[in-house]
């Protein structure tokens, strides 16, 4: 079942069914968020950008909670899947950070007045960004990939403490961002023709991590058998 | 429609924003493709090359 | 032949430690040096507005600590490295958590101690008010083992890396921020009159946490990086 050859053929299959989902949710998201939802009370279309900024933290904290688990089942199992998914998810998941930091300060611009604040939410996003860069780094200044791949599942596993720092934030200081708003029920509830956009999104951006991840494992696959019996038939298959 | 892109006033600050996600989205969707494509290359002209050699 | 008790391994490497770090004493006082001259340094950038200096002091401190700390992690394991001493503890009977603690608590003795020892020059020259020291000090001397301990995490992973000093930065700063934080906040609410138990505290709790899971980490990255 963990055969490199394996997974390779399954996730071969899966990808296309990621990939048509993604692009569905996706349109209907963009659709949703910007022609159907109304304009904000106070902030007018400017709250738009949400669409991309929260769904981009979401996956920017769940990408690395993934690779934290990876990591760990790495570690203990020494199953090469879940070696190879640390490293496949590294570049989208510091993507996603990026997206979100960058959507992020032009949000806050017009909202707050300022492109950035030291808070403590904006402050560990920037520092989960440096943790998927260091992670990134320290595997390709590894030469052996598999010693590479097995040192960067410490580092997940280290740098996961970011994580709840991140998420508590906002609650455990008081930042200028926001508090949770993600909620159905209370007060502070959004409305629900804001909130499915949003959700849309959200399920939209975690379909394309999927499809992603499973594309860049497959090239890893690649790379780290590409002596065995099934690459070399795979590539005299190919190349006819 | 012109008030659509317009987005109230904050057009500078929402078009850049699915600009750059758009731009995100593709580039790591691409990034994987040509990787592999370039993986499989490589193999194929190696072996090619060992084919070569051992005649 | 006998083997070791755990303890007597673990203080017979904190010893031969302390006493090769001894035997290259000019080398000791580096760290030191650069702790110092950094936080000279700061005055005499921002210049001469004794109110602003005095808003940033702590801060500075602790970031010329952070500094200090982060080109003293190389010594940790480089020259048993390079000389293969490391490669032979990794052989060991003993748990080799336990054994890189040692290598950790004589790092912390050679480059932690002392700043925690210059911290009261330094707040004088950046005008902390001397209420305020002791809890600097407390800052310093929870939050430079948690230095030390989170780093060694760091240099494990890269020891045995060509251009190593780099990534460790990169690894090491961002894990450090939250330290950096705390301590500075600790010592900007005691400036103001207010008690700072819960920063402390948190601070001590970095620490126990660290003191538990770093050698644990650090071990596993050791087993990796030599592998």
């Amino acid at each position: 079942m963990g055969s490199p050859r394996y997974f390779y053929n399954v996730a071969g299959k899966m990808i296309p069914w990621f990939a048509v989902s993604f692009l569905l949710t996706l349109i209907a998201g963009i659709y949703y968020g910007l022609f159907v939802a109304p304009p904000d009370y106070q902030q007018g279309d400017s709250y738009r950008i949400m669409y991309i900024h929260v769904p981009a933290a979401w996956m920017s904290m769940f990408i690395y909670i993934v690779m934290a688990v990876a990591g760990l089942i790495s570690l203990v199992w020494r199953i090469k899947i879940t070696e190879i998914t640390i490293i496949s998810s590294a570049s989208v998941g510091a993507s996603f950070t990026f997206l979100a930091l960058v959507t992020g300060s032009l949000w806050g611009k017009p909202m707050w007045g300022a492109w950035w604040v030291w808070d403590a939410r904006l402050t560990s996003e920037l520092m989960l960004l440096f943790l998927y860069l260091g992670i990134i780094a320290l595997y390709s200044a590894i030469e052996d990939k598999r010693v590479a791949a097995r040192a960067i599942s410490i580092l997940a596993l280290v740098g996961v403490v970011n994580i709840p720092i991140i998420h508590y934030s906002v609650e455990w200081w008081n930042t200028l961002h926001q508090t949770s708003s993600v909620t159905v029920t209370g007060k502070q509830a959004m409305s629900t023709s804001m909130l499915i956009p949003l959700l849309l999104m959200g399920i939209s951006f975690k379909l394309y991590y999927g499809a992603v991840v499973l594309m860049r494992a497959r090239a890893e696959v690649l790379e780290r058998d590409r002596n065995t019996r099934w690459v070399r038939e795979l590539v005299e298959g190919e190349m006819k | 429609m012109s008030e659509f892109l317009d987005m109230g006033g904050y057009a500078m600050y929402v078009w850049p924003s699915y600009g750059l996600a758009f731009v995100i989205l593709v580039a790591n969707w691409v990034s994987p493709l040509m990787q592999r494509r370039r993986i499989l290359t490589d193999i194929a002209r190696k072996l090619r090359r060992d084919k070569r050699e051992q005649k | 032949m006998s083997t070791l008790s755990l303890t007597s391994a673990f203080t017979l490497l904190l010893k031969r430690d302390l006493v090769l770090a001894y035997r290259r004493r000019a080398e000791l006082v580096n760290p030191l040096l650069f702790f110092v001259l950094v936080t000279a340094m700061f005055p005499l950038g921002i210049g001469n507005d004794p109110k602003l200096i005095q808003a940033v002091g702590p801060g500075v401190i602790w970031v010329a600590a952070l500094l200090a700390a982060l080109l003293s992690l190389d010594t940790m394991f480089r020259s048993d490295f390079d000389d293969g001493t490391l490669e032979q503890f990794m052989l060991s009977a003993h748990p080799i958590s336990v054994l890189v603690l040692a290598k950790i608590l004589a790092h912390w003795m050679i480059t932690g101690l002392p700043l925690f020892i210059a911290a009261p020059l330094l707040a004088m020259m950046l005008n902390v008010p001397t209420d305020a020291i002791p809890t600097l000090m407390l800052t310093l001397v929870l939050g430079t083992p948690v230095l030390s301990l989170i780093g060694s995490v760091g240099v494990a992973l890269t020891v045995g890396l060509r251009r190593g000093g780099v990534i460790l930065s990169l690894l090491v700063l961002p894990l450090y921020v939250p330290v950096l934080i705390f301590a500075t906040d600790a010592v900007k609410t005691s400036i103001v009159g207010i008690p700072t138990s819960a920063q402390i505290s948190i601070l001590a709790a970095m620490l126990i946490g660290s003191l538990v899971l770093a050698p644990l980490a650090t071990a596993a990255s050791l087993r990796i990086s030599l592998s």
